[in-house]
């Protein structure tokens, strides 16, 4: 068996808060592309592509500096990792929605 | 080559991606359960790097998917185009019948494939800072799971809407789709 020291759980409850963040970006940044042409044209990062390469790109980089920071301030910290899981979880189920074309179409009046 | 790359892109790395999980899943819970024995360092170290390439291989389906394979999914047929079969997209939208696999299954596919690689780079990073420690972890552990378990099912809308694309409009170069009657008349460049 490996001996892996007690870490704090600051770590991972960073990964997983930073994981809800970026994936509620990306799909309010979809709902957003989907229901303006001026955002869905500014975020056609690589125009063959359209917005979806926008979109992927920021909530890319948005996913991975909410990770440095929010690993940056927990790495060595014991948190309330019930309460910041149930924040993810509510992000990514924001996220998932935000993804799914019918309710898309419902915030948007569709 | 544009039908051998989407291939590669739904059956090499989608494929590899969503064979991946189970196991994935399989891995994390057996060498982290408190009521099994602990893992070898053996057996973790490779739990730890079978987990990397997994969120690997999740990253290049998706970027692949985005800036290779999705322009020429959604390229637009020059005017007078009779045959659309080199164009998915307009090809797709073309019929009543199968209008939904685009604005619906293409819609959801294309954004929805992109949280998998997300939730998966988490549950290898997980797994490769806390290792078996994660028996003692629990409130960790039921959440790597549970992102893992996300993570499949975000992969397997993305690979069964590709499987029913492939089907009924294939990505294709419009130069292997039969010339049209206005090519012909050389009214399409």
């Amino acid at each position: 068996m490996s001996i892996t020291a007690d870490i704090p759980n600051g770590r991972a409850a960073a990964a997983f808060l930073a994981a809800g963040i970026g994936s509620f970006v990306f799909g309010a940044l979809s709902l957003a592309g989907d229901a303006s042409p001026a955002i869905n044209k500014a975020l056609a990062f690589y125009v063959p592509s359209g917005a979806l390469s926008g979109v992927s790109t920021v909530a890319v980089v948005l996913w991975l500096v909410a990770w440095f920071v929010l690993a940056t301030l927990w790495r060595r910290k014991q948190v309330a990792l019930k309460t910041i899981n149930l924040t993810a979880f509510g992000l990514l189920a924001g996220g998932f929605l935000l993804t799914f074309p019918p309710f898309m179409d419902l915030l948007q009046g569709k | 080559m544009r039908h051998f790359l989407t291939l590669l892109h739904g059956w090499g790395a989608g494929g590899i991606f969503l064979v991946g999980f189970p196991l994935a899943l399989i891995a994390i819970a057996g060498t982290t359960s408190s009521a099994t024995h602990p893992p070898s360092e053996r057996e973790e170290f490779f739990v730890k790097r079978a987990l990397q390439a997994l969120a690997a291989v999740g990253w290049i389906a998706v970027t692949a998917g985005t800036y290779v394979i999705y322009p020429w999914y959604r390229a637009k047929p020059p005017a007078g185009t009779a045959d659309l079969a080199g164009y998915p997209r307009s090809l797709l939208l073309s019929h009543p019948d199968t209008a939904w696999l685009h604005s619906f299954g293409m819609e959801w596919k294309e954004h929805v494939a992109w949280l998998a690689p997300i939730l998966l780079t988490v549950v290898a990073y997980i797994y490769t800072t806390y290792g078996a420690s994660l028996a003692r972890h629990r409130g960790i552990r039921a959440t790597a799971l549970a992102f893992t378990v996300l993570a499949f099912f975000a992969a397997g809308v993305a690979g069964e809407f590709g499987k029913l694309l492939g089907d009924h409009a294939p990505v294709q170069s419009p130069a292997a789709a039969p010339v049209t009657a206005q090519a012909q008349a050389g009214t399409v460049k």
